[in-house]
């Protein structure tokens, strides 16, 4: 069982101080990823999404007022590590990250390959030439044209050098690729393409994947397993073959009914109210606010419940 | 007859008459925008809008859909009377768009009401709600203050920014992402339009929050009897808001049709990638690739010959799409195709 699991994460705190108290954009998160699988974090903007990404990576801004837990990865808890240890053998050896509008992450005035190809020279310690290689093998991996490689970004569509980006991450051959909102600024088409390169990555290099999004359609495309997260906290896991057609916790339920559908006829719903602040957070759920189940008991802080191997926090499931 | 204009040396294309029903006619419409090398010499032209035809009817509501660089934005800014069209016209009610003088243009703007595509660049950050909707009431000579006020409580509580009072002295910065989309709406419903042009009114919006503002619109088009453009790139919101899709590829309307007909029965193959692409939510999804087009949409600079789409279409026909521009052809009472597959 423990050999099994690639990343635990357990009780991940990760707090930042504003003039205003403590941002609890992290919030006691739990969730663990198989070799070759994909989980889904889903979750509205200002849900702490993006936090949990840096904070699974460690890269942290310096307004931190707490960032405590554990992240097992192979069984190791990595957090223990110290900052050089980590970023020498976890950072882009083990796990590595495509941030959000990759397209424009990279530097303007060096050529795409020459960008793909640092992670390899001081990761692994490879020639120039050698990580040129092995850049032009991961565009092949990613379908940019061979003859890319001595391109500045500018001169790249915007999926293209999205390609470059997942490109970059991937030249280690990292166990995780840690994916935020890899696709949101790209168009429909650029889009689906840019899915089945993820899908194929997957399948021939076994690469597991921590998709971060807000869309839930197309986060079925590559969704093994989908957390939900709510104000900080992650409300529900499960398998996505159970998730997509019938979520459990009741804001899960809402997101899903306000999805617009293509194929099928259901007229899409709007979740009333806004999300809480994250600087003062109400005491009990933090759904029960807009949830339209509420009772006596929700006041009261929600613990996880075991329903069919899917784990909800929310006491109508007690 | 056909005359040629004296600057542009451009054909003057007569204008069509058009019945009575038809509240804004797109003739022919082509927007080009020229290229320039050190500020002097034209050595292209960008075509954004390149040969597009339709009419809106009194209150019906149509979707141009297309992915970013296709005109559909240039396509919206000309009929907004924002940019002048290279050949063609712009018939509102009757009346030449591009030949209104400045009391024509202020008509035709409290007739026209525009809901931008980001709410938060859209409003000015150092006025607040009331003084935003004031604004446009003051130019459109409404002069009692009294009167004022009381529309801007009215198309307040329309678009359901409740409470009113609290909401009238906010700042844009105040408010929620799709309480600002609520004022930008507001605005552009103030002066009593008959027609509203939306330019992605919600592609920046959370995903609950969007459905809450499409049913909006959806209200208030039903309830004013608007005529409505909207303009998207998610096909999986166009059938929830109007009657009539348009595609646009490359500053072409490429297929033409009323929604349920299209998502049944598409038939350009530029559509129906575009819908292959479109997904639901669906565990099977992961399980299967999807069959898209490769490539990217052409540069509007040097579009290629023939049909724009079949350097990337699966099903071209050679010596024929690579040759010809495809014609309109109706291919079902209602359903117009731009594609020789329908010859």
């Amino acid at each position: 069982m423990a050999e099994e699991t690639l990343l635990d994460v357990r009780h991940l705190v990760l707090h930042f101080a504003t003039t205003r108290g403590a941002v609890q954009a992290v919030d006691g998160v739990d969730f663990n990823l198989d070799y070759n699988k994909a989980v889904v974090i889903l979750g509205e903007s200002g849900c702490g999404k993006t936090s949990l990404a840096k904070a699974i990576l460690r890269l942290l801004p310096r307004n931190v007022s707490a960032y405590a837990g554990e992240v097992r990865l192979v069984g190791k808890d990595v957090m223990k590590l110290g900052e050089e240890e980590f970023r020498q053998n976890v950072r882009w050896v083990a796990m590595s990250l495509v941030p959000q509008a990759a397209m424009n992450s990279l530097n303007p005035v060096l050529r795409v390959g020459d960008q793909v190809a640092e992670p390899a020279m001081i990761h692994l310690g490879m020639k120039k030439e050698d990580a040129l290689k092995l850049a032009l093998k991961m565009f092949q991996h990613v379908s940019v044209p061979a003859d890319f490689i001595n391109r500045y970004p500018f001169e790249l569509s915007g999926g293209m050098r999205q390609r470059v980006a997942i490109a970059m991450a991937l030249i280690t051959s990292p166990s995780l690729i840690v994916l935020d909102e890899p696709t949101s600024a790209l168009d429909l088409l650029t889009q689906a393409n840019i899915f089945n390169v993820l899908k194929r990555i997957k399948k021939e290099l076994g690469t597991s994947f921590i998709l971060i999004t807000h869309d839930i359609a197309t986060s079925s495309e590559l969704a093994d397993s989908v957390a939900v997260m709510y104000a900080g906290q992650i409300v529900e896991t499960g398998e996505a073959d159970k998730f997509f057609p019938a979520p459990l916790h009741p804001y899960s339920q809402k997101l899903m009914a306000s999805v617009p559908r293509l194929r099928a006829n259901q007229d899409p719903e709007f979740i009333t109210g806004q999300p809480p602040s994250l600087v003062n957070l109400p005491p009990g759920c933090r759904f029960a606010e807009r949830c339209p189940f509420r009772f006596e008991k929700c006041d009261q802080d929600p613990s996880e419940f075991r329903v069919n191997g899917r784990i909800v926090r929310c006491w109508k499931y007690e | 007859m056909t005359m040629l204009d004296k600057k542009t040396k451009n054909l003057i294309i007569p204008v069509k008459e058009t019945d009575e029903n038809v509240l804004l006619s797109i003739q022919d419409l082509r927007v080009w925008f020229e290229l320039r090398r050190f500020g002097f010499g034209v050595v292209g032209h960008v075509r954004a809008v390149d040969g597009v035809n339709f009419e809106l009817h009194n209150s019906e509501a149509i979707a141009v859909v297309g992915e970013s660089g296709c005109g559909k934005t240039s396509l919206m800014k000309t009929i907004l009377g924002l940019y002048k069209p290279t050949e063609g016209h712009v018939i509102f009610e009757k009346n030449n768009v591009s030949e209104m003088g400045r009391k024509g243009l202020q008509w035709y703007r409290s007739q026209v009401g525009y809901v931008q595509q980001d709410p938060f660049g859209a409003l000015p950050p150092f006025l607040d709600v009331q003084r935003i909707l004031e604004e446009p009431l003051i130019i459109g000579g409404v002069k009692n203050k009294e009167e004022r006020l009381r529309r801007i409580k009215k198309v307040m509580a329309e678009v359901k920014l409740f409470p009113v009072e609290d909401f009238l002295s906010k700042f844009p910065h105040m408010l929620s992402g799709g309480q600002q989309q609520r004022v930008v709406i507001a605005r552009a419903m103030i002066l009593e339009p008959k027609m509203i042009v939306a330019d992605e009114p919600v592609s920046m919006l959370d995903a609950s929050v969007r459905v809450e503002i499409l049913k909006l619109l959806r209200g208030l088009q039903a309830s004013h009897n608007l005529s409505f453009i909207y303009i998207t790139h998610d096909l999986s919101t166009v059938r929830y808001f109007s009657e009539q899709i348009f595609v646009m590829y490359a500053g072409k309307l490429v297929e033409k049709a009323p929604i349920g007909m299209l998502l049944k029965n598409p038939q350009h193959p530029y559509t129906l990638a575009l819908l292959t692409a479109t997904s639901d939510p669906d565990a099977n999804n992961a399980r299967t690739f999807k069959e898209v087009p490769p490539g990217e949409p052409p540069s509007l600079v040097n579009p290629p010959v023939g049909c724009r789409f079949h350097p990337r279409c699966p099903r071209m026909i050679e010596n024929l799409c690579e040759v010809q521009d495809p014609p309109d052809f109706t291919t079902e009472s209602g359903h117009i195709t731009a594609c020789w597959l329908y010859k």
